[in-house]
């Protein structure tokens, strides 16, 4: 194969605080191991980006602090691009304080904040304990459902619009709100999740779906991955589900 | 001693006797209970009053030094080395032991609580990293906690900082009414190449620019300053410079105070322990013990305690390093790198409440630098699957590397694959179970009955 996935890393330098390059690490690997070129690129503070020119797009969870100084920025020099990129179908995979962001609004322990507005749902900061532990949630349509795990550590409660789909149905942990049993949000091939952090290497069958989704971005429409090795990649899926189903 | 207290002292001996973990919480949780204002009480019983050491890496090895230097000055201690590090631990050490200065390391959530009840002497702040975000949040919020304490406690305490961490040297400032004594590393040779990732203080505590470093030597622990305010690192009182490295057999420094200066040779290895060392010399000083002796107390330390534990196992060299975050595991993988391959390795990943829930730190940490360097590796603990993973995705070759879970099954297997040492990087409940495993099936005595 001579295809390059091209993955575009939003703000790596503030949204990383749950090790977000994990799952960087493991599209890499995953990609180069079967001979398919993998190029990284970042985009900061302050920077623009083509929104043609990625067939990924990665953003992961920060402090506070961070998350406002990106919110900000982020409006006003990557909202238009990243619009456009999600509508021309780019896999975009938005992560904890990076999921948040898309919607309308969005909140810190100091008050309500301006959101980028691209998909209709709204984050809030009630008086209550966060949200932290295991989680694992059920994905797809009936004809394919799969399960996905990982860990959750949020403040923030989502409540998805009216007809805003979320990406998965939560099996153990608390999911957008502790209360309505969703998780994350879906839209294209958009994923939206407070599963943060290192979630592809607890998820490689996941990991491999995205890989996919953006090779056939390129134009390939009938791409096929060549199987690996994945005896401890499937081991760790396992435990990391078993952790969230036991502490249920 | 109220009646209460002597009743705890028995709960605890009968924990202890009953084989109920440590003994080192239940008579502290118990009084605690009966008595909120217990520790501020029992405290109060200190004639030369008390020492308390927080960080985020390196609590137990840095007071271990100190403790070792205040003995080799004939002072009686209280301590809660073998215990919890929490309120409960502290009291319990406070209803057990009998001495005149308490010396205990505290939990960095519990230091604000734990510093109104005992007015210390002398507080000693380490670190901040981040480190079990489900557990503690985020560092800088602790750092603000921590600088209220400052700011707000008695003339009599002096504060001992990191002058390196930005998060922690910002707690001296603006003016905390004890005196403020700053320790630090000065030789840039042992700084690294490149800015590691493993980061967290990114942004000015004054004005949130982004700090500057002129060299970094592990996580963000370095020489920092602000170029939008000014705000800059302070000059340690208690320095180290011409910085030796020799591989997990220790290293050399020279110290220098204002006054004076010695030659430091430490029997541990890593620079960690040099800020260790150095954070128990300058606690030593605010007390008032001269800095040879000082030296002196850290060079014959035993080698066999703490964080760096050293055990002879059938003709074999077992040496334990405890890893629980990314920076911490970032210095004990730059330890092992100065050390001849090829490396056997035993790392055991718990996901226990007291090793945090959240196992993505390992994701942060840098296991590729010894992806060449490895021979055999076995991976332990309740997410022994998740570590071999990392490890693969470091550029590990994932032939070397053996999954099993359990703890002796894995230990055993491991020392026969090994061809002569084996390092063990367990987590911090991983460690406990090591220490377990190796006094039953080896007939070693358990720590807390030596």
């Amino acid at each position: 194969m001579s295809e390059t996935l091209k993955l575009l890393s939003l703000y790596p330098d503030q949204m990383n605080i749950y090790a977000d390059r994990g799952n960087i690490t493991f599209l890499e690997n995953r990609c180069q191991w079967r001979g398919i070129g993998f190029e990284v690129v970042s985009c900061g503070i302050g920077e623009s980006f083509d929104p043609g020119a990625h067939d990924m797009i990665y953003i992961g969870g920060g402090q506070d602090r961070d998350q406002e100084q990106v919110a900000q920025d982020m409006i006003t020099t990557k909202r238009a691009a990243l619009t456009e990129a999600i509508e021309s179908d780019a896999v975009v995979l938005a992560v904890c304080g990076g999921y948040q962001l898309l919607g309308t609004s969005w909140a810190t322990d100091s008050g309500i904040r301006d959101g980028l507005g691209i998909l209709d749902f709204e984050t809030v900061r009630p008086d209550e304990p966060r949200l932290i532990g295991p989680v694992a949630i059920e994905i797809g349509s009936d004809l394919s459902k799969a399960t996905v795990a990982g860990f959750e550590n949020h403040g923030g409660r989502t409540w998805l619009g009216e007809g805003v789909r979320p990406w998965g149905k939560v099996l153990a942990g608390h999911g957008n709100n502790d209360r309505d049993r969703t998780e994350g949000v879906a839209y294209r091939n958009l994923i939206g999740t407070y599963l943060h952090g290192p979630l592809l290497p607890k998820n490689h069958t996941l990991a491999d779906s995205l890989i996919t989704q953006a090779l056939q971005r390129q134009g390939s429409p009938e791409i096929s991955l060549e199987p690996l090795e994945d005896d401890l990649e499937e081991a760790a899926h396992r435990d990391a589900l078993e952790a969230a189903l036991s502490a249920r | 001693m109220t009646a209460f207290d002597t009743i705890v002292r028995g709960v605890g001996t009968l924990s202890r006797l009953t084989g109920r973990g440590g003994g080192t919480t239940l008579p502290g949780r118990l009084l605690l209970k009966l008595d909120p204002g217990a520790l501020s009480r029992l405290g109060s019983g200190l004639t030369d009053g008390s020492v308390l050491v927080s960080a985020t890496n390196g609590k137990t090895t840095t007071s271990a030094m100190l403790a070792a230097i205040l003995n080799s000055q004939g002072e009686s201690l209280v301590a809660n080395s073998a215990g919890s590090n929490m309120p409960w631990g502290i009291t319990t050490a406070l209803v057990d032991g009998s001495g005149s200065l308490g010396l205990f390391e505290v939990d960095e959530a519990w230091l604000p609580d734990v510093a109104a009840a005992l007015d210390p002497k002398v507080i000693l702040l380490g670190n901040l990293f981040r480190d079990q975000l489900d557990r503690y949040g985020e560092t800088e919020t602790l750092a603000s906690r921590w600088r209220e304490t400052a700011n707000s406690s008695g003339a009599g305490t002096t504060w001992v900082l990191n002058a390196d961490d930005p998060l922690v040297s910002e707690v001296g400032r603006p003016e905390p009414r004890g005196e403020v004594l700053y320790f630090g590393i000065e030789d840039l040779a042992v700084a690294l190449p490149e800015a590691p990732h493993a980061r967290d203080a990114k942004h000015c505590r004054e004005c949130g620019a982004t700090l500057e470093f002129a060299g970094i030597f592990s996580g963000h622990l370095g020489h920092w300053s602000c170029p939008d305010c000014g705000s800059s690192r302070p000059l340690p009182a208690i320095r180290a410079t011409d910085i030796q490295l020799e591989g997990m057999s220790g290293l050399r420094a020279r110290i220098e105070t204002d006054f004076e200066e010695g030659l430091l040779v430490l029997p541990i290895p890593g620079l960690y322990n040099l800020y260790n060392a150095l954070g128990a010399i300058a606690a030593a000083t605010a007390l008032g013990v001269g800095l040879s002796d000082c030296l002196e107390a850290l060079s014959e330390m035993d080698a066999v305690f703490g964080r760096v534990e050293r055990f002879r196992l059938e003709g074999r060299d077992l040496s334990v390093l405890l890893i629980k975050n990314p920076v911490g595991t970032n210095e004990v993988l730059r330890t092992l790198g100065l050390e001849d391959p090829p490396l056997d390795l035993w790392i055991c990943l718990n996901d226990r409440i007291a090793d945090g829930r959240d196992v993505s730190w390992i994701w942060d940490a840098d296991f590729e630098v010894l992806a060449e360097r490895v021979g055999s590796v076995t991976c332990a603990g309740t997410r022994a699957s998740e570590m071999a993973l990392r490890l693969k995705y470091a550029g590990w070759d994932a032939s070397r590397i053996q999954v099993e879970g359990n703890v002796g099954a894995s230990l055993e297997s491991a020392l026969e694959r090994c061809s002569g040492s084996l390092f063990a990087l367990p987590t911090y409940t991983a460690l406990l179970e090591l220490e377990n495993y190796i006094s039953t099936s080896r007939g070693l005595e358990r720590y807390w009955e030596r």
